[in-house]
């Protein structure tokens, strides 16, 4: 049982994808405009990685070795697919927010990066696990980058007000505050991952 | 002509695939410490690129279009870039291994390199005809390696640079490229 906790929690905090091993750098940039776009983005790859997580680690015992990595792309492929049409059914207001990067979610290395490095080798339970903590380590990161930019920028935070907008500044809902609110959100992780 | 002169300039400067629209940032911090390794990644995102638009096109168009197979896309899509990347792998193995070596395990990464497919997946939903897609795709990724290029001269030199610890690799990359972006929004004003 600690064990399970131990693969859950490994994805959240010791190696969240986002601040220390630096996986989908494109969505992370891409859809941080603000804390709620964060969240769902964060949301619906996790719902992704842990539907492929699950299905990989099913039928890692029938892909032969040399066609895995196509097979494993396949299998991310469909449940996109299965994503975008979900999206577009009941949210069409997010399918226009996220746009291009709701099925740019194939080529987000996390997916691809826990299919090979976890869930090629372990247990349906332990890969779903994995998935879970993972994604909720992708979704924490993308909310705090987006609440980071949001505030900064509008001076709101998941839509409500914290200090009027004409005092925010502009530069972090575009696209340089971007790389220069996770530079710096990445500086401070490394600061305290050296201490602690 | 305005029209191929226009994809050109947007492509290149005013909506620079890596600074105003975040695709292909793995590659661009991974690869982008070296200005050699720099333009032989951009070389090869340039080729798989083009041809990856061309097909991906000629697919929508003549297959998934008249059969109905829209919601195919993405499945369709991203196999056909795999299968261009093993090529090129295998042709670049054989005839420039230095180069092959250079770039190493990025070279299949171009397979999970988003500028790819979202240039494929760009240039159906902005419905370009065939010559205006392959303008497109071209310059796209010229954009993408003149990027990659000044930030590996940039990185070059900030290696030489005293900086905090925390501060050093990927945070103060992050941060240069912010400061990069905000050049190439400068470019936003330029109309046609």
């Amino acid at each position: 049982m600690k064990n399970y906790w131990k693969i859950l929690y490994n994805g959240i905090v010791p190696s969240n994808p986002v601040f220390v091993l630096l996986l989908g750098m494109c969505a992370t940039l891409g859809t941080t405009s603000s804390a709620y776009n964060g969240m769902m983005m964060g949301i619906a790859t996790a719902a992704v990685l842990l539907c492929s997580n699950v299905v990989i680690s099913l039928v890692k015992n029938l892909v032969p070795d040399k066609v895995r990595i196509p097979a494993f792309i396949v299998i991310i492929a469909s449940f996109v697919t299965v994503l975008q049409l979900v999206v577009n059914a009941w949210l069409p207001s997010l399918n226009a927010s996220l746009g291009i990067f709701i099925p740019l979610i194939v080529v987000n290395c996390i997916l691809l990066g826990r299919a090979e490095a976890f869930a090629s080798k372990n247990g349906v339970f332990a890969s779903f696990l994995d998935g879970l903590g993972t994604g909720i380590g992708f979704t924490l990161a993308l909310v705090l980058l987006g609440g980071t930019r949001e505030i900064l920028g509008t001076g709101k935070i998941f839509g409500a007000e914290i200090f009027p907008e004409d005092y925010g500044m502009l530069l972090f809902v575009l696209a340089p505050g971007a790389f220069i609110a996770l530079g710096y959100l990445i500086a401070i992780v490394n600061k305290l991952r050296k201490t602690c | 002509m305005l029209t191929y002169i226009s994809i050109i300039v947007t492509a290149i400067f005013i909506n620079n695939i890596v600074f105003s629209q975040f695709l292909g940032i793995c590659p661009f911090l991974g690869v982008s410490k070296k200005t050699s390794s720099a333009l032989g990644m951009g070389a090869a995102v340039t080729f798989v690129t083009t041809i990856a638009t061309v097909v991906a096109w000629l697919l929508q168009t003549y297959v998934l279009n008249p059969l109905g197979l829209q919601f195919l896309q993405t499945i369709v899509f991203i196999l056909v870039i795999a299968f261009l990347v093993q090529l090129l792998e295998i042709i670049m193995k054989k005839t420039v291994p230095a180069l092959y070596q250079a770039l190493g395990v990025f070279l299949p990464l171009i397979t999970t390199n988003c500028a790819v497919l979202g240039v494929a997946i760009l240039v159906i939903q902005k419905g370009f005809n065939l010559i205006e897609a392959v303008t497109y795709g071209i310059s796209t990724s010229l954009g993408f390696t003149l990027a990659l290029w000044i930030f590996a001269g940039i990185r070059e030199q900030l290696e030489l640079m005293p900086l905090p610890r925390a501060m050093k690799g990927v945070p103060i990359a992050l941060i240069c490229a912010g400061i990069l972006a905000m050049a190439f929004m400068g470019f936003s004003g330029i109309k046609f």
